[in-house]
């Protein structure tokens, strides 16, 4: 099963509502969410089945017995994450600051303080004859390269036997989520918008991208509210030798299927109809055996 | 603007709402003001007010270093690491610095005293000035666990200002969005009319009410028809302090890298305005609860 | 001497793990005694640097070689410091890689990728 990766670098270009269009296009039987800090596939691709979820646990955070401490304050004085305060009366671990190092459990006493498991998160796996592969991270948590691994993983060991295409919708950023997500797949398709901010923001996930050994394309969406700067983008990619698999225009049909949860190969738009055609280039770059 | 001492941050769950397009007109708006990108791993603030006198600073965080000759191979150090940082292999200690964590326990506890810490660079923050405004912007490097340090650093770095500081925080609810907004005075959540930006819109004000944040709206890219976000602000009683239409001229300012405030007539009012009744909020809110 | 393989379960018709670092057993197998131990992963239930820790676990059960189908930089670092020769797995099976290795047709593994923690330059 081949896997390609939809990023961005930015914010706010498409990426679901392209990741969205390609899954219905392809007929994906499998497909996955790894934008687990704010996902939303799942508001566009509605899910018949009851899913399973799973806990997903974090780093553990840091607790402290009040019965046993002693008020010496040398967990507060070696905590590195400024987690641990005093609070007038005790003291006490700030739970979204703490990173779950363990330093203040050696380093009490009276063993007076403990590591927690702490639940950080949720992964929703719906799977009958297609399978869909979500999370949600909880609010203030950290490093979520491993929960999107998960989210990967599961949508891989449940996929059908005969799904040939997984898509994945990816995160923004060029953090440890993202990382993880490139982490084994075949192609990364990058959206990107004619913005000075795009523009940046896609120089670097090409950089971050490049460290692997997959193919990448990039297409422009929203091309036509800043023409110079799609041709800036065409004239990039040429420069780094990547393939432009397309440029969808700006489109107020889009917004409208979206927020009806429907794809916008739903309805007949101009977005719509441009998708199409990225996404067959998209997969021609896929399939090509040859190099970039 | 009289000189206010003001911190608000401009927050939205999800990218591309808008925050920094607010963010930076705000900071734009006011007589003098600090803006601060704490959106560290895509930092665009920079490309609107291309600041001059550039003065840039590294931020390092403490990795272990090891005395081969002080360790005795005891493995405390191995067996303590929660991040798997550290290996003995072949009597030797193996140190993975992209994998430390810089909780200093391995420092700590190690009976020979074998390691000690040295700084690595995990960023940088730059500073600069365009016009009214000083402009702060905060950089991770690619695949660093975490920017955390680098937002406190940010804010270390206003922490004594009188004035007023505009913070442009990263998109989602996760540890760098709360680190963003623990010094804020006011949280304005940037939604746009999609069912995505409701989605995020409702995980930020979950986020601002648990920090008991005071806050307020800005409905941005506004079309006609149905607005999702609208709909619920008005549901859940948030109060809306901006709606700001969606405009293709504005649009190719903005992806032109121009600060709308300083081009344009018509946002100059609409972000006079929106500091004005931010300003007020925040008095109003200093009044109730002191 | 010792042979280790990331397995999925802790069953005799067990397959090989695709990863190394999160595989949730390793097999240990003894050439001489032609006996195999199943071990636990203690590293599955990392955050990160799971491969790291994977690694030590092999290096502390004595193996002198992994047959495998994919390891990162930082587990392969490690492995090879401790003098652990990294083959690549042929198949699924266990006996097949095994059998494999005994009769020289294993290559070393060569694509190393990447680890998911990035060193620093941007």
């Amino acid at each position: 099963m081949k896997q390609l990766l939809i990023l961005s670098g930015k914010g706010g270009t498409g990426k679901t509502t392209i990741a969205s269009a390609f899954i219905k296009l392809a007929g994906a039987k499998a497909f996955a969410d790894c934008d687990v800090d704010a996902p939303n596939l799942h508001l566009v691709l509605q899910q018949a089945v009851q899913p399973k979820r799973t806990d997903y646990y974090g780093m553990g955070k840091g607790f402290i017995d009040i019965d046993q401490c002693s008020d010496c304050g040398f967990c507060a004085e070696n905590c590195r994450f400024a987690a641990i305060k005093w609070d007038n009366t005790y003291y006490q671990v700030d739970y979204y600051a703490c990173e779950g190092c363990g330093v203040c459990v050696e380093i009490c006493p009276v063993q007076a303080v403990s590591l927690k498991p702490d639940i950080a998160g949720e992964i929703t796996l719906y799977a009958n004859a297609t399978v869909f592969s979500t999370a949600q991270l909880k609010m203030g948590s950290g490093t979520s390269g491993k929960l999107v691994s998960a989210v990967k993983k599961e949508m891989q060991m449940a996929a059908p036997e005969d799904a040939e295409l997984a898509i994945i919708d990816g995160s923004p950023g060029i953090g440890c989520p993202v990382i993880a997500s490139l982490s084994g797949v075949d192609m990364v398709l990058i959206v990107t918008e004619p913005s000075l901010s795009g523009i940046s923001d896609m120089e670097r996930i090409i950089r971050t991208a490049a460290k692997f050994q997959l193919k990448m394309a990039v297409c422009i969406n929203k091309y036509d509210t800043n023409l110079s700067n799609t041709q800036k983008i065409e004239a990039i990619c040429e420069e780094l030798n990547l393939p432009c698999v397309g440029r969808i225009p700006f489109d107020t049909e889009a917004v409208k299927a979206i927020n009806k949860g429907q794809s916008i190969i739903d309805i007949d738009c101009a977005a719509g109809r441009s998708v199409k055609e990225v996404f067959n280039n998209a997969i021609q770059v896929l399939n090509n055996s040859g190099g970039i | 603007m009289g000189p206010t001492k003001m911190k608000i941050a401009v927050l939205s769950g999800k990218g591309g709402t808008g925050k920094t397009f607010i963010a930076v007109n705000l900071a734009a708006a006011a007589q003098n003001a600090t803006y601060l990108d704490c959106d560290i791993e895509e930092p665009n603030g920079h490309l609107f007010f291309k600041p001059a006198n550039l003065q840039s600073e590294k931020v390092t965080v403490g990795i272990p270093f090891v005395a081969e000759k002080l360790c005795t191979g005891c493995r405390q150090c191995v067996e303590f690491c929660r991040f798997n940082a550290l290996a003995y292999a072949n009597n030797k200690l193996l140190i993975f610095d992209e994998v430390c964590h810089s909780c200093g326990g391995c420092i700590l506890f190690c009976p020979e005293q074998a390691l000690t810490e040295k700084a690595k660079v995990i960023g940088e923050v730059q500073r600069g000035i365009s016009e009214n405004v000083t402009v702060l912007t905060g950089m991770l490097n690619t695949g660093e666990p975490s920017g955390v340090p680098i937002i406190k650093k940010l804010l270390e770095k206003t922490a004594t200002d009188d004035g007023l500081a505009v913070i442009d925080c990263p998109p989602g609810s996760a540890c760098v969005v709360m680190e963003s907004i623990r010094d804020a005075d006011y949280c304005l959540l940037v939604a746009e009319p999609t069912l995505f930006g409701l989605h995020n819109l409702q995980m930020v004000w979950e986020l601002v009410r648990l920090f008991e944040k005071p806050y307020g709206v800005v409905l941005n890219k506004c079309l006609d028809g149905d607005n999702p976000a609208e709909e619920f602000c008005r549901e859940k009683q948030l109060k809306v302090l901006a709606k700001i239409a969606f405009d293709a001229d504005l649009g190719r300012l903005n992806s032109n890298g121009i600060i709308a405030f300083r081009a344009n007539q018509k946002y100059q009012k609409q972000f006079a305005q929106l500091l004005q009744a931010i300003t007020r909020e925040v008095q109003h809110e200093t009044a109730v609860n002191p | 001497m010792k042979i280790a393989l990331p397995v999925d379960s802790n069953s005799r018709e067990t397959g090989i793990c695709p990863s190394f670092g999160r595989a949730p057993y390793f097999l240990i197998y003894e050439t001489e005694t032609k006996k195999s131990t199943f071990i636990d992963n203690s590293a599955i239930a990392s955050q990160g640097g799971a491969g790291i820790k994977a690694a030590q676990v092999i290096i502390d059960q004595g193996a002198t070689i992994l047959i495998t189908p994919r390891c990162g930089e930082n587990a392969a670092e490690v492995i090879t410091a401790a003098g652990i020769k990294i083959y690549k797995s042929a198949s699924d099976s266990v006996a097949d890689n095994i059998a494999a290795f005994t009769q020289g047709k294993l290559t070393v593994l060569e694509e190393i990728h990447p680890g998911l923690h990035r060193h620093g330059a941007n």
